[in-house]
């Protein structure tokens, strides 16, 4: 157990580091959907709670688990819609106009 | 045939590859909707990936999870525009709660078989997560405005706050020393729930930008912690993406405001206000009509528009772009200029523009229009003032000073549409409104952008 946490010590280190390199070029412009697209990543914890509620251990941790889906299943799917609702918004004066 | 687990496992190790190229596509408009596509592909691997996990037993509730998360989750994708920041906001406190509810499922599961190492992360998960929800639900009501808006300050409030926050964290390292008193851990939980609320109490609507990305960040974190917890690097790795984006938001916010970092860590937000209380005398200002603004801008070779959250309430998008089309088609070079604190959230003036179909390369950030400033004929400012505002360069004894601004001054004329001389959210006065070249159009912003905009079609009329 304490190897399977020190192990996760590195992969969050290295994650942090990867995240900080590829976001700090993400253009000002993009600074709203940035949010709304991590907001979506991040819900990946529904696995978890799939996981919680699927195993039914006891009917706490089941009931908790299917409001957890609930919860992060919106995130998924309100956070990709906006987010490609808001780039397809996103268009260049480019070689249309003169 | 591949085991279940082993075919579980790549599905999460693609999944991983899929977020981080995902973001790394957002870094530019011409890759970021291939990024979205990557997210998703990636995310419905991993959700598909898990369904085949053997310990699931039951589906049913799998099942109803998923689509009950749907049905909510379709109409928050689908929501106006002008109301993306406390979407925004509520899209944290659902993160923050699933997390939330799976780190308390996970202590009852498991308690009191907990190695203190474990306890600390999953205390770091539920303390997180609880102030998060709660943080996120008080932000999310007050740009909806549910809530009352403006700042609400007491003697001693980072006193109280701090010492709740202390309070959380004994309990979790008592719990990490001695995991079996279970009993303690309802009060890890409630404790940060009331944290959270105190937090955003009182943080007013400029500072949203910061509040947002920071729970943003502290979103990222829980849910990090929850990976830790599970032992799931994805996770793990999803969690320290979201983490360190609104930890990278967070500071640019924080410096668009001229906020040292602890300051915003210990919520320091609102402060501002009690040091404005200055006397503010009557000055004269020169104000202009329609016909006069339009003369001007049709006159000028280059217009630089600085919008703020004003624009956003008076949803005046579209007629700035009516506005954008008219002086463009006489030949006006018009670009815009973006604060990094403009509006309620980071990034939210762009996606107003962008909605009403102005090209992206014509909005700029700070950086790059401030220079053009001193070539420029024309700033229009609407909707905006503390961002504004010279006195943050000049005026030492400004409660803003040292904020960085957009040098609207330097351009040879500025206008500023504003519904009266009424201060902006720091109660500062703007010296800005008093200069020789600063001509005040007064009036509600949507609709003197389309009186100019009469104008400059009415003129253009006659002489054809």
């Amino acid at each position: 157990m304490k190897l399977d946490l020190l192990t996760s010590l590195y992969v969050f280190m290295l994650a942090a580091f990867i995240g900080f390199e590829v976001i700090r070029r993400v253009s000002p412009l993009l600074h709203t959907p940035l949010m709304s697209l991590t907001n979506a990543l991040d819900a990946i914890a529904v696995v978890g709670a799939i996981i919680l509620a699927g195993e039914h251990k006891t009917n706490l941790a089941a009931i908790l688990g299917t409001i957890a889906i609930v919860a992060a299943t919106s995130n998924i799917v309100g956070g990709f819609l906006i987010t490609d609702r808001m780039l397809r918004m996103f268009k260049s004066s480019g070689p249309k106009k003169p | 045939m591949m085991p279940t687990e082993t075919f579980i496992e790549i599905t999460y190790f693609i999944a991983t590859v899929l977020f981080i190229l995902s973001l790394k596509w957002l870094s530019s408009p011409t890759t970021a909707r291939h990024g979205v596509i990557a997210g998703e592909v990636g995310m419905a691997l991993a959700i598909g990936g898990t369904l085949l996990y053997r310990g699931i037993v039951d589906y049913k509730l799998v099942a109803i999870g998923l689509v009950l998360g749907c049905i909510i989750g379709v109409p928050l994708g689908k929501v106006a525009m002008t109301a993306v920041p406390q979407r925004t906001a509520l899209s944290h406190a659902f993160g923050a709660l699933c997390v939330t509810l799976v780190g308390t499922s996970e202590f009852y599961l498991r308690a009191p078989n907990i190695s203190p190492f474990m306890m600390a992360v999953l205390s770091m998960e539920v303390i997180l997560g609880s102030l998060t929800f709660t943080g996120s639900l008080m932000a999310a009501g007050k740009l909806q405005e549910v809530l009352p808006q403006r700042p609400i300050t007491y003697k001693g409030q980072n006193f109280v706050n701090l010492a709740m926050l202390a309070l959380a964290i004994a309990i979790a390292v008592i719990l990490c020393l001695h995991p079996d008193q279970v009993k303690l851990f309802p009060a890890m939980i409630i404790i940060p729930l009331i944290f959270g609320v105190m937090l955003v109490i009182p943080i007013g609507g400029a500072d949203m930008p910061t509040v947002i990305s920071l729970l943003n960040s502290y979103a990222g974190l829980s849910a990090a912690a929850m990976g830790f917890v599970l032992n799931s690097k994805l996770l793990i790795i999803a969690g320290a993406l979201d983490g360190s984006s609104g930890f990278i938001l967070s500071v640019i916010m924080s410096k668009a405001m001229n906020r040292s970092f602890t300051n915003v860590l210990f919520g320091g937000f609102g402060q501002i206000q009690a040091a404005a209380a200055g006397v503010q005398e009557q000055r004269p200002v020169k104000s202009a009509t329609a016909e006069e603004a339009a003369g001007i801008l049709a006159a000028a070779n280059k217009v630089v528009i600085v919008p703020g959250y004003g624009m956003a309430v008076a949803q005046a998008q579209h007629k700035v772009r009516e506005l954008y089309d008219a002086l463009t088609k006489r030949g006006v070079n018009v670009t815009f200029g973006i604060h990094p604190v403009a509006g309620r959230m980071p990034g939210h003036m762009n996606v107003l523009l962008a909605e009403a179909d102005i090209p992206y390369d014509k909005l700029l950030d700070m950086d790059n229009i401030n220079g053009d400033m001193a070539q420029t004929d024309v700033a229009l400012v609407i909707g905006a003032n503390d961002v504004t505002n010279p006195a943050a360069r000049t005026d030492a004894s400004s409660p803003i000073f040292g904020m960085p601004i957009l040098d609207v001054d330097k351009a040879r004329t500025v206008m500023v549409i504003k519904r009266s001389m009424a201060a902006g959210f720091a109660g500062i006065d703007n010296p800005l409104y008093y200069l020789d070249q600063t001509l005040m159009l007064f009036g509600d912003a949507k609709n003197f952008v389309g009186n100019i905009v009469r104008e400059l079609s009415g003129a253009s009329d006659a002489h054809h």
